[in-house]
Formats: structure tokens, C-alpha cells, sequence
């Protein structure tokens, strides 16, 4: 078997960056999609970033607790919500920025998750299972590329249903019509503010099970390093994915695998430009955001009622 | 915004903060009542801490010398309408920057190479910043997401280049940059153990406070902030203003760099980056993006943090407790937003009834 895997020798890596894809691309696309349905509903939600580590902290707590690693992706969305609802509530108060309230929840999800959470960074909770779709193949490296957690399918799956939501259900077309204008909203009696709360909740509730991928799978433990940018990277993302939940999907892979690179390359010896290959999704989002934006329009898809874009 | 009554809102811009501190502070009493602690201890450690005794002042005012650099970062964006969270990215390569340079001119004299060591942290820092105000104005690319980005990929070339190019091979536990030489250290003010950083911040919140308010310039800035339509039918070119602001800025945050390398550290390592890019942000929307008020902000904020090592100590809370409370503190401040015009003080009745007279 072994001979096998060093027969495979650079070919390692493209397998290990398609099984990184999946693997890292999990919590960009659940905190992608909670964005994207945040921001269809006319509010940007830059907090997410520490709603993520809040729920990384609270999930890997609730499954070293009580032992079950699903109970951990409840809590660590609950936890999410909580923030999603401080979110919405205080930005519907009005003259209050919703930017600059992101960046206050940032840092207060941190925080509190750094406090909270110092007695759990020793002690190994339970993680969570991963599917073994690799078990035809006696090749290592192909078994751990195909190794694909529940969660991962779970989002992807929620994918095309948000997206399916958004267009037929009554439910989505208040959500989209309060975000692309307030005005035409509160003419037809939609209830505008209430809906961007619930919005920026559910959308929080999606972040925080993202985070509880991070602690409870991979890397699958706490630690205050946990996530540095992921929750930004993945805001950034809905605008390259248009605001389309599936588009979201697509950019999450692309964004994953370009975070598997830097550690594939390592495993085949690469060492140099460790810290490079690990500040390429930045690069990348930035990259993408040049490409995707334009001074002079209004993006295609965008919200109406959104201020990322203007 | 403003009220016609001039002194209503001048109450506002004093009240209402003094308002959102306080219940920042019951929150956070609250919130370590729940883990045990005795909220008033707290209160009490966390004053003893940044101001009770001339040893604690000296510890504030060392944390608050950076914060003050690392606010202008966010604050004259803010004027131009741009919010901008890169100060830890500007602070790590302008100190990158000035570490390489101390070195390079190794020998070239004191002041020579402190001055180039200052020029080159600025520029690097500047430029840095000046990056996501470009990418705003020619590429309509959201500012505050830009600069957070570039704040990752600024600590990643830091690392980089401290764990290779600049790396001093001497340096094994912890990658750093060659030492400084002695004589291109930045001391202390005469009397005060406290480096010439702060008065750095200090005269650069002066001046900057004079370039917003109280010149041409100044009132373009506060136009396109205002209103980016009205300055652009005004004939404004708001390229040139937003490259200078946050150009301007990220210089500051530059300078913040250099006095921890040439007047803290001695050397680029990991202990700069202890987040005073990000606490700035706080600072400067706490004193609501004006150069004055981040002075005592500042000092307030960095007295808080000097305070975070006796909370540890005394009290057993995890040196996040800072974090928790600037945190709580960020939200109260930005919801406090909202009251701004909306309370009816009262002037006492003698004074109404001169005004009136």
C-alpha cells in the first residue's frame, strides 16, 4: 500500500487539494449562504467572522459536555442566531451603521469566545463522522481525499434549496423584495425590519454551525487561531457568487481548494512560502472582488437596498 | 445630523459616549458577576490598573501611543465616508519596514537612520492603505472588506519575510529581524518612561485635526463624506482626496510600526502584532472619527488594556476579559448612535433666559 502512495508522488498533490477543497471549502459556504440570505435581505453582516469563532468555541464546549457532536452544531447555531439577533436588532435601531456594527460584533464574538473558551483548549471533544467514500480505492491518499463529512453535504444541499426558496416560496419573494427595496415592500405590507432580523438571525444560525465544522472536524479542535479571515473571506465571496446561493456553492469549492494548496504542497516537501500559500484565499478574494466590481454600476444581482456596493 | 442649537449638540457629542461607557461598563460587571467575580473588585483593579498609581499611568500612556497612530487609520477615512479596519496591516510592514531599513543603514549614525527608518515606515504603511482606498475609487471595491483582506496578507508576508529573507539566523525560539543598532533607538521623553510615540500621536492628531477642520482641503474631505454627489458636482476630484486620506492614515498606522520596532522591541518579530490595528478601530469610532478626541480615548482604551495583566492576576479572569469588555463597549458606542438629537436637554432656566434676552 505504501508503495502505492509514493508512486502517486506530485500527483498527491491535485488529489489532496480536491479532498482539501471539500474539506476546508465547509465553513466558507455556511457562513457564505447565512451572508447571502442576510444580504438579500438589504443588510451586510460583517460580524460573521466572530459569529464563527463563537460558534467553534460553543459547539466544541457542547460536544465535550455532553458528548455528542451534533448537540455541538445545535448550540454553536443557537449561538449564531443570538449574534444574528443582537445583529439585526441593533442596526434597525435608526442612524446606526451596519458595517461599522459588524466590526463591533467581530470583535466581540472574539472576545467572548477567547474568554469563554480558554478551559477547553486542552481537552479533545468528540469529533464529527465523515462519510468514507473512498473505500473502492486501496490508495491512501484517494481514501483520505474522498473522506467527506455530513456537513459538508448538508450545506450543499442547502444550497439549491435557499436558491429554491428565494424564487417560489412567498417567504423568499418578502425577503427579496424587502431587500431590493424597503420602499415597495412597505407598500405591498411587508414587515421590513422583521424580516431583515430574521434574516440576519437565520443567516448568523448558518455561520455558527460553520464555525462548529471548524472545532469539532477540521482541524477539529479549539484554538484561539482557529479562524483568521474565513468569516470575512466568505463575505466577500457572495459577491463574487452574484448573491446566488448556488454561485455561493461553486465560489466556496474554488476558495477551499485554493486553501488546500499551501498544506498539499507541504505534505509532497514543499516548505517555502508556507505563510504565501496560506494567505492565498485572501489574495484571492481581493483578486476577485477586482474582477467582480465595477465603479460605474450597480453589480448584476445585487440587492437594491444593499451598501456593500454602491 | 448637527442640531441648529449649537450647545444641545455639544452636550450630545459629550454625553452621549460618557452614556454608552457607562453602560458598557454595567454589561461587562454583569457579565463577570455571572463567572464569579465581584463586578466592583473589577472595577476597582481596572482603575488601579490604567490610572491608580504613576507606574500604571506610564503603562497606559506606552499602549495608548499606538492606538492613537492606529486610530488616524480609521478617522480620516471615516471624514472621507470610507470605513477602513487595515491598521494592523499598515502597523506590521511599516514596522517590517523600518526594522529592514535600521538594519540596512547599520552604522550610518542615529538620526540619519531613525529618520529614513520613519520615512520608510510611513510610506510602506501608507502605501498599503492608500491600496484599498484605490481599489475603492477606480474599482468600486468595498473599502472595509478590502482592507481587512489586506490586513491578512500583510501579516502573512510579515511572517514570511521574518521567518525568511529578514530573518536573523540568531534568533531561534522566536523568528526575528536583525536588532537595531543602539544608537538608532528611539528613547524615552525626558521625566516620563514613555517613548517620543505618543507625542508623535499627539502632534499628528493636532494637525490632522487642523487639516479636517479647518482648511479647504479639511472642508472638501468633509463634502465627499457628506455628500459624495454634491462634491463630485462641486468639481472635486475624489480620487486624489481618498488616496490621500487613506494614504495619510495608513502612514500613521506606518509610524505605529516603527516606534514598537525602534522604540519598544529593538527588532520585527510576532510581539507586534498584538492586535493595536484592530483596537484602533475602536478607538476611533469611540471618539467618533475626531483627531482631538482620540487622545483621550486612547489613554482611556489603553489604560483599560493596561489593566488586563492585575484582572488576570487578582481576579483569575482570562486576559480576554480586555477583549469582552472593548468589545461590549464597540456595540454600545455604535448603538448609541441612534440617541444623537434625540434627547431634549434642558439648559438650566438663567442661561435660557440670557440667551433669550
Amino acid at each position: 500500500m505504501s508503495t502505492a502512495a509514493d508512486a502517486l508522488g506530485w500527483w498527491g498533490v491535485p488529489l489532496a487539494v480536491l479532498g482539501g477543497a471539500i474539506r476546508v471549502s465547509t465553513p466558507f459556504l455556511f457562513v457564505s449562504l447565512g451572508e447571502c440570505l442576510t444580504e438579500r435581505a438589504g443588510r451586510i453582516n460583517l460580524g460573521l467572522e466572530g459569529t464563527l469563532i463563537m460558534g467553534a468555541m460553543s459547539g466544541y464546549a457542547t460536544a465535550l459536555h455532553t458528548g455528542s457532536p451534533w448537540a455541538g452544531v445545535l448550540v454553536a447555531g443557537l449561538a449564531g442566531l443570538v449574534f444574528g439577533l443582537l445583529h439585526g436588532a441593533i442596526c434597525s435601531l435608526p442612524r446606526v451603521n451596519d458595517i461599522a456594527v459588524g466590526i463591533g460584533l467581530m470583535l466581540l464574538g472574539t472576545g467572548l469566545a477567547f474568554f469563554l473558551g480558554k478551559p477547553y483548549i486542552q481537552p479533545k471533544a468528540p469529533g464529527l463522522p465523515a462519510l468514507e467514500l473512498g473505500w473502492w480505492s486501496s490508495i491512501p491518499q484517494v481514501q483520505a481525499a474522498l473522506k467527506i463529512n455530513a456537513l459538508f453535504l448538508i450545506g450543499a444541499v442547502c444550497a439549491p434549496i435557499m436558491l429554491w426558496w428565494l424564487k417560489n416560496a412567498r417567504t423568499g419573494l418578502v425577503v427579496r423584495t424587502v431587500g431590493d427595496s424597503a420602499d415597495a415592500a412597505r407598500a405591498l405590507g411587508f414587515p421590513v425590519i422583521a424580516t431583515r432580523i430574521w434574516a440576519t438571525a437565520a443567516g448568523g444560525f448558518l455561520a455558527g454551525v460553520g464555525g462548529a465544522f471548524l472545532s469539532l472536524y477540521y482541524p477539529g479542535s479549539w484554538s484561539e487561531g482557529l479562524s483568521s479571515g474565513q468569516g470575512i473571506t466568505a463575505v466577500a465571496l457572495v459577491i463574487f457568487a452574484r448573491w446566488n446561493p448556488m454561485g455561493c456553492l461553486y465560489a466556496s469549492l474554488l476558495f477551499g481548494g485554493a486553501g488546500a494548496l499551501g498544506p498539499a504542497l507541504q505534505s509532497v516537501g514543499v516548505t517555502q512560502g508556507y505563510y504565501l500559500f496560506n494567505a492565498l484565499p485572501y489574495a484571492l478574494t481581493l483578486g476577485v472582488m477586482i474582477i467582480a466590481c465595477s465603479p460605474r454600476r450597480t453589480l448584476a444581482g445585487a440587492p437594491g437596498e444593499l451598501g456593500v456596493t454602491n | 445630523m448637527t442640531r441648529s442649537d449649537g450647545w444641545a449638540a455639544t452636550i450630545d457629542a459629550v454625553a452621549i459616549p460618557v452614556l454608552a461607557i457607562l453602560v458598557a461598563l454595567i454589561l461587562f460587571g454583569a457579565f463577570v458577576a455571572v463567572h464569579g467575580v465581584d463586578p466592583f473588585a473589577a472595577y476597582r483593579l481596572m482603575f488601579e490598573g490604567a490610572f491608580g498609581s504613576a507606574f500604571s499611568w506610564q503603562n497606559s500612556l506606552l499602549r495608548s501611543a499606538p492606538l492613537i497612530l492606529t486610530a488616524l487609520c480609521t478617522a480620516l477615512p471615516a471624514r472621507a465616508g470610507l470605513v477602513v479596519i487595515g491598521a494592523e496591516g499598515a502597523l506590521a510592514l511599516g514596522g517590517l519596514a523600518a526594522a529592514a531599513v535600521g538594519h540596512l543603514l547599520d552604522g550610518a549614525g542615529g538620526t540619519v537612520t531613525i529618520t529614513m527608518m520613519g520615512i520608510a515606515a510611513a510610506i510602506v504603511g501608507g502605501a498599503w492603505v492608500a491600496l484599498a482606498g484605490a481599489l475603492r475609487y477606480w474599482r468600486g471595491v468595498n473599502e472595509t472588506i478590502a482592507s481587512l483582506l489586506l490586513v491578512y496578507i500583510a501579516i502573512a508576508l510579515f511572517n514570511h519575510l521574518v521567518e525568511g529573507l529578514l530573518r536573523d539566523p540568531a534568533s531561534l525560539n522566536k523568528p526575528s529581524t536583525p536588532p537595531i543598532a543602539e544608537d538608532a533607538m528611539i528613547g524615552s521623553i525626558p521625566g516620563l518612561d514613555v517613548h517620543w510615540g505618543l507625542v508623535a500621536g499627539l502632534v499628528l492628531c493636532l494637525a490632522f485635526w487642523v487639516l479636517i477642520e479647518r482648511t479647504t482641503t479639511g472642508f472638501a474631505i468633509r463634502l465627499i463624506g457628506d455628500n459624495p454627489k454634491a462634491a463630485k458636482l462641486a468639481g472635486l476630484r475624489l480620487g486624489g482626496y481618498i488616496l490621500a486620506v487613506c494614504g495619510l492614515g495608513g502612514a500613521a498606522a506606518g509610524l505605529a510600526g516603527l516606534y514598537e520596532v525602534a522604540a519598544v522591541h529593538g527588532q520585527a518579530n510576532a510581539s507586534l502584532l498584538v492586535g493595536y490595528g484592530f483596537t484602533g478601530i475602536l478607538v476611533s469610532f469611540l471618539a467618533r472619527h475626531n483627531p482631538l478626541a482620540i487622545i483621550p480615548v486612547a489613554i482611556l482604551i489603553g489604560g483599560i488594556g493596561a489593566s488586563g495583566g492585575l484582572l488576570q492576576r487578582r481576579l483569575d479572569l482570562p486576559d480576554a476579559a480586555v477583549l469582552v469588555l472593548q468589545g461590549i463597549l464597540f456595540v454600545t458606542i455604535l448603538a448609541s448612535e441612534t440617541m444623537y438629537g434625540r434627547i431634549r436637554w434642558r439648559l438650566p432656566r438663567i442661561v435660557a433666559e440670557r440667551r433669550a434676552a
